[in-house]
């Protein structure tokens, strides 16, 4: 296998062992990674005759049908879970990354008493996963009186959010070159100057990976949302798709992985905007796996 | 060269009130400081609040919606004789171990296989990364579709090649139970350690690998003495992050199994869930949830040095 990664030396070699080496292994790990999508996309438009006839070949789909798409949107509240999830997101997103560089720009520029603490402070409470905190903070939400409110969640995600953007915004700021605002600083401009007009811009690149990751982060919460917002108007998709749309013991396989598809996609969608960035920032070594 | 500049301002600007306001603001420790407040001030709130907090509650009886009162460590001894949670804590050990050991191996094959000349390499590379991506909580949903006790493609593929009917009870049986949620979360993770572990790969240079090969190191040579030492930081530091979020994993057994059948996959974070929100016992699962915290704090501390010193 590690003869292949060398690539000078893989000549002469017939287009059998090629196939062998490259084509086989990495058809498996497509096959593995994308089958579970493959069987979301096909169960939701395959009507309830043939999802339920145990004698048809289950791979694919004789007549198609849009019907549990169309139930999904006008039978449940999936397009408000939608909104839910993308405003909460957005909104969570955009508070992190401002929160996340106040704490990154100073640790990454100044020199302080102090300066290694918050550092590793910070990155030990990104760490902290919510199962150790998940209960004391339904109390502390229940007393703010926030229970069922997307005020809850976009109060909370930041708690993970604001930790990891620093840490991703932390090691992108330190390979930004210092020379422009050295200059800025010797032509008398004030520090808070320094970094909004010569600093920030040049970090646009940062802003961009992080921001993906805390947005996919977001859209991927299910913890605080499942104890938070327990009210179907203010659920976001992924506990209201496990709390709505799973009756009992009666599934509704139909509906469900239509949900599950159209909840995956504007993730999928941004997330192939700007594949490059999060492939950037996630080789970066700073990433929850 | 910052240093250098602040006596310069010093002594252009005449000492005025103003002047030195600004001139303390301009410090880099004040402006430092004032600049990570609001950041700080939040984490305190909504962290190092409720941890403090959690800790509190572990040591009350503290039933929902009703005052607590300090017990001591009478939620604790109960846990120590509770049998389910040392089922609980054989589980996540296990789980933990298991996904992590195939989520490392798999991954270091992906990135082998993945580093290799192809076409529409990028394009690969984006689509594998896709059960990473997509909400665990969705994705959980379609492979319990596919596990489905009456329904399952996965039975119907295998009775297809000759698996006697009805095939296996993949989310009944209690090993079976355990081996779905580890492969799933196998499924989820392992793309992110191929990933990160090929952008590793390619840094190697390739000068190394020319020089064992001509001192005769056959392939596996090459991958066991080049590769697999200079990829070890990364390992390393992957290894540590899959470990903290797969033993506090929480989504997919919650969505696949709650924890069923008969505790067979309860973990931490889910029995924590079941006593301090199903049951209401918010001390009770408070402590459970803090029993994580040894192992966690331990793995946490590691990698953050080990980050730190990197």
């Amino acid at each position: 296998m590690a003869q292949g990664m060398v690539p000078g030396m893989v000549t002469g070699h017939g287009w059998l062992e090629r196939t062998l080496r490259v084509w086989l292994p990495v058809g498996c790990f497509l096959v593995l990674a994308l089958f579970p999508f493959y069987w979301m996309a096909i169960t939701s438009i395959k009507p309830n005759a043939e999802l339920y006839n145990k004698n048809l070949m289950p791979l694919l789909v004789r007549n198609p049908t849009l019907k549990h798409y169309v139930d999904l949107l006008t039978e449940t509240s999936f397009l408000l879970w939608t909104w839910n999830t993308m405003l909460v997101a957005v909104v969570s997103t955009a508070i992190s990354l401002v929160l996340g560089t106040m704490l990154a720009y100073p640790l990454a520029r100044m020199r302080f008493a102090g300066a290694g603490l918050i550092a590793m402070t910070v990155a030990a409470v990104y760490l902290v996963p919510q199962p150790l905190l998940f209960l004391p903070l339904a109390d502390v939400i229940n007393r703010l009186d926030l229970g069922n409110t997307l005020t809850s969640v976009i109060l909370t995600y930041p708690t993970m959010l604001v930790p990891f953007c620093a840490w991703l915004l932390l090691g992108y700021f330190k390979t930004v070159p210092k020379e422009l605002e050295e200059a800025a600083r010797i032509d008398g401009a004030g520090r808070l100057q320094t970094m909004r007009q010569i600093f920030l811009p040049l970090c646009i690149p940062g802003f961009i990976s992080a921001g993906i990751f805390a947005f996919t982060l977001s859209q991927n919460e299910f913890l605080y949302a499942l104890i938070f917002l327990t009210k179907s108007s203010v659920r976001t998709v992924p506990v209201g798709v496990i709390a709505e749309l799973i009756r009992g013991d009666v599934f509704y396989w139909g509906q469900l992985m239509a949900g599950a598809l159209l909840g995956s996609i504007p993730v999928a969608l941004i997330y192939s905007f700007f594949v490059e960035h999060y492939v950037a920032g996630l080789t970066s070594g700073s990433v929850k796996g | 060269m910052s240093i250098r500049s602040d006596p310069l301002i010093g002594v252009v600007r005449p000492p005025h009130r103003a002047a030195s306001l600004a001139l303390w603001l301009d410090r880099e420790s004040v402006f430092s400081w004032l600049m990570m407040t609001l950041p700080l001030l939040f984490l305190a709130a909504f962290v190092g609040y409720p941890f403090v907090y959690g800790i509190l509650l572990s040591l009350q009886d503290r039933p929902v919606a009703q005052p607590g009162h300090f017990v001591g460590l009478k939620n604790f001894i109960a846990d120590y004789h509770d049998p389910i949670f040392w089922r609980v804590a054989i589980n996540t050990f296990v789980y933990t171990a298991v996904a992590t050991l195939l989520k490392m191996v798999g991954g270091l094959g992906l990135a082998l296989a993945m580093n290799q000349h192809f076409r529409m390499k990028n394009l690969v590379r984006a689509v594998l990364l896709l059960p990473f991506i997509v909400p665990t909580v969705l994705s959980t949903v379609a492979w319990m579709w596919m596990l489905d006790p009456a329904f399952s493609v996965v039975n119907r593929i295998l009775i297809g090649l000759g698996w006697p009917r009805p095939g296996p009870s993949w989310l009944g049986n209690p090993i079976l139970a355990m081996c779905s949620i580890i492969v799933i979360n196998t499924w989820r993770g392992l793309p992110f350690y191929g990933i990160t572990l090929l952008a590793g790969l390619q840094t190697v240079p390739p000068e190394l690998y020319e020089a064992a090969t001509i001192d005769g190191a056959s392939g596996w040579q090459r991958f066991r003495y080049v590769t697999l030492p200079l990829l070890q930081p990364i390992i390393l530091i992957v290894t540590l992050f899959s470990v903290i979020f797969t033993f506090a994993d929480f989504q997919l057994v919650y969505v696949l199994t709650h924890g069923g059948p008969q505790n067979a996959t309860q973990l931490f974070a889910t029995y924590a869930f079941d006593i301090g929100m199903g049951a209401g016992q918010l001390g009770l699962g408070a402590s459970v949830a803090l029993t994580m915290l040894p192992a966690l704090a331990l793995l946490i501390v590691a990698l953050t040095l080990y980050l730190r010193k990197q």
